[in-house]
């Protein structure tokens, strides 16, 4: 069995938001960059958890990004995982990075893909859904539990207002979320392993972007709190009705 | 050319959610001088017709029990056809559950540029450029959909419904579904609460209120309010509380009308899954907390005290109203 592993490379979760270039660049000066944390908490965990139940299932990671992705990809094989496979190129397009990610599953047959959620920095939830379609087959979006028997997956995903398990065969690609597994934090053995995994480059194909970033923009700064004495709750209540107008 | 709006259901009822893309759908409508039109899947029993009054002329309905659950690969395929048939060269979601299941696979049928989690309206002024949200909503992005297709799909509360009067034609369309290979065994719906995404109002407590047996508090005001609960990470990681309350980064992502926070520090993995909301009530006893930066009304004290008064001044605010 193999499963591919989609693996993005986000900004550390308390990363100063600013930009640079007159709003048309991410400042990345300071910035920490990390696995997005649905792909290493979840979807690399599941992944590894079944391999560890069988040893027949052999793990890619694919990651669509620039050299500066590779650290991130050596820790998600430091993980878990056989190999990586990086796609020399960047973009905000979720068409271009999901079809970059569908050429490496046809071209692999694998029988599951996951990916997270959505990644923390542009939050698309989308690239899951694209794959699926280019590559026809069934997409179980923000799954909470996976479980295999055979090539048949039971998948409990959410709902709005709740949660249903569907049974779908493989293949399939699954969007993974907290409840899938628990995060791991990698062992020196398993650094030292990843050094010596294969982790191949290779050039995007021919794919057209469908959409680009114009520019971004920062919220407009809250006017500030204002504070009501713990004794007089009752004027909370009359600035809420009358000023905010929220109940 | 025309703007199509998918009209999200379960159980036959509409969500809310489908009232906002409505009115958006109808404003970018009207905006670029084309019609709107809606489209339902799977078997209704609310008066779909009614939703003319939010701005729709027509709404096409495919009324096969195939659709009654959402398998995204079967209902990409009949949303595409439905466009195509339809001549629409914008398609509107929700950016919820099922827009995310969904619009993607939408999109990349037909080949569309795709803006999902949008926030505005777009500006088609000079191209077509629609404002989402990214970085957990601690920023904005302005992102140009080049291709001729286009989907969009709206985040839930980002939008104000407005109804106005009409009533939409009903079109039965006829087209042929798939079997779904995603076989539903199961639905668990949280029974009598509130949806956490679709809430006005929410309130969420976190670790400073020590313990699952002091939620009653919480319980009480949230009940007096018609709110829905929500908790912080560690709360949902200790399990006193559901893991589905859990908002934050790594959690559910809500943007109600106010969010009441509750012995939460405010960190910001924790804001980045309400910062949308429109106002943020704080109670934390530790002046210093950060989430008093976030905040537009606050309240320094103990939540055990506190809590229980907000509830009773609310049930007073109640009665004389
Ligand atoms: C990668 C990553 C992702 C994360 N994702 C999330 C996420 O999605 N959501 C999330 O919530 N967290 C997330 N976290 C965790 C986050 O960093 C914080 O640790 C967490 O939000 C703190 O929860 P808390 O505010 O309930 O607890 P604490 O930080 O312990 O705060 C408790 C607060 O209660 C106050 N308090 C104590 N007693 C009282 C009282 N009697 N009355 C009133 N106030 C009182 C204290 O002053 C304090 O401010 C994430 C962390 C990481 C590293
Ligand atoms: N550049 C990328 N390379 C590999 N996987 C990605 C990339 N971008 C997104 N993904 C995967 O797709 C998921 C959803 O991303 P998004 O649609 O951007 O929210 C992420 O959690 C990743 O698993």
């Amino acid at each position: 069995m193999k499963i591919l592993v989609c693996v993005s490379k986000t900004p550390d979760t308390t990363s100063k938001i600013a930009f640079t270039d007159g709003g048309t660049k991410f400042d990345e000066a300071g910035v920490q960059w990390i696995i997005n944390p649905y792909d290493e908490w979840y979807s690399l965990v599941r992944a590894i958890e079944l391999k560890e139940k069988d040893a027949s299932v052999s793990i890619t990671l694919v990651n669509v990004g620039g050299a500066d992705a590779e650290p991130i990809i050596r820790k998600a094989l430091a993980l878990g995982g056989d190999e990586a496979i990086r796609i020399n190129t960047d973009s905000s397009d979720p068409y271009y990075i999901a079809a970059q990610i569908a050429a490496v599953a046809k071209a692999g047959s694998y029988d599951l893909i996951f990916t997270g959620k959505e990644t923390i920095d542009y939050n698309g939830s989308s690239i899951g859904g694209i794959i699926a379609e280019l590559i026809d087959v069934p997409y179980i979006s923000l799954a909470t539990k996976f479980e295999l028997i055979g090539t048949t997956a039971t998948v409990t995903r959410e709902i709005e207002g709740g949660e249903e398990v569907a049974e779908v065969a493989l293949p399939l690609v699954v969007s993974c979320q907290k409840g899938v597994a628990e995060q791991r934090i990698p062992n020196m053995r398993g650094i030292m392993a990843a050094r010596t995994k294969p982790l191949k480059v290779n050039e995007p194909e021919a794919i057209e972007a469908l959409t680009n970033i114009v520019s971004f923009e920062l919220p407009p700064a809250k006017a500030g709190v204002k504070l009501v004495a713990p004794d007089n709750v009752a004027e909370l209540v009359r600035l809420l009705h009358e000023e905010a107008k929220a109940i | 050319m025309s703007v199509l709006i998918f009209i999200d259901q379960a159980d036959g009822h509409v969500k809310k959610s489908s009232l906002e893309v409505l009115t958006y759908g109808a404003k970018l409508a009207s905006q670029l001088g084309v019609a709107a039109e809606g489209i339902v899947l799977g078997t209704v029993s609310d008066d779909i017709a009614a939703l003319g009054k939010y701005g729709v002329s027509k709404i096409h309905h495919v009324s096969n029990n195939l659709l009654d659950h959402v398998d995204a690969q079967v209902y990409a395929k009949v949303i595409a056809e439905a466009a195509n048939a339809s001549g629409a060269s914008i398609i509107i979601f929700s950016h919820n559950q099922t827009g995310k299941a969904v619009a993607a696979r939408v999109a990349a049928r037909l080949k569309a540029g795709l803006v999902a989690g949008a926030c505005a309206l777009p500006d088609t002024t000079n191209g077509f450029v629609v404002k989402k949200t990214v970085f957990s909503g601690k920023a904005f992005a302005n992102v140009s959909i080049n291709a001729p297709i286009k989907v969009i799909s709206l985040n839930p509360n980002s939008y104000t419904t407005i109804a106005g009067e009409g009533t939409a034609t009903i079109n039965a369309l006829h087209i042929a579904v798939d079997t779904p290979k995603v076989k539903v065994t199961a639905v668990n719906k949280v029974t009598g609460e509130i949806p956490l995404t679709e809430a006005d109002i929410v309130v969420s407590g976190g670790r400073g209120l020590k313990g699952p047996e002091n939620w009653g508090i919480l319980l009480d005001l949230a009940k007096e309010l018609g709110a829905a609960t929500a908790c912080s990470r560690p709360v949902g990681d200790a399990h006193w509380r559901p893991h589905h309350e859990h908002v934050g980064q790594t959690g559910v992502q809500i943007a109600p009308n106010l969010y009441i926070a509750i012995g939460i520090s405010g960190a910001i993995q924790h804001l980045a899954g309400v910062n949308r909301s429109k106002v943020i009530v704080v109670i934390n006893k530790d002046p210093e907390a950060p989430f008093f930066k976030a905040a537009d009304y606050g309240i320094v004290g103990d939540a055990f005290e506190v809590v229980p008064q907000l509830t009773a001044e609310i049930k007073k605010l109640k009665a004389a109203n």
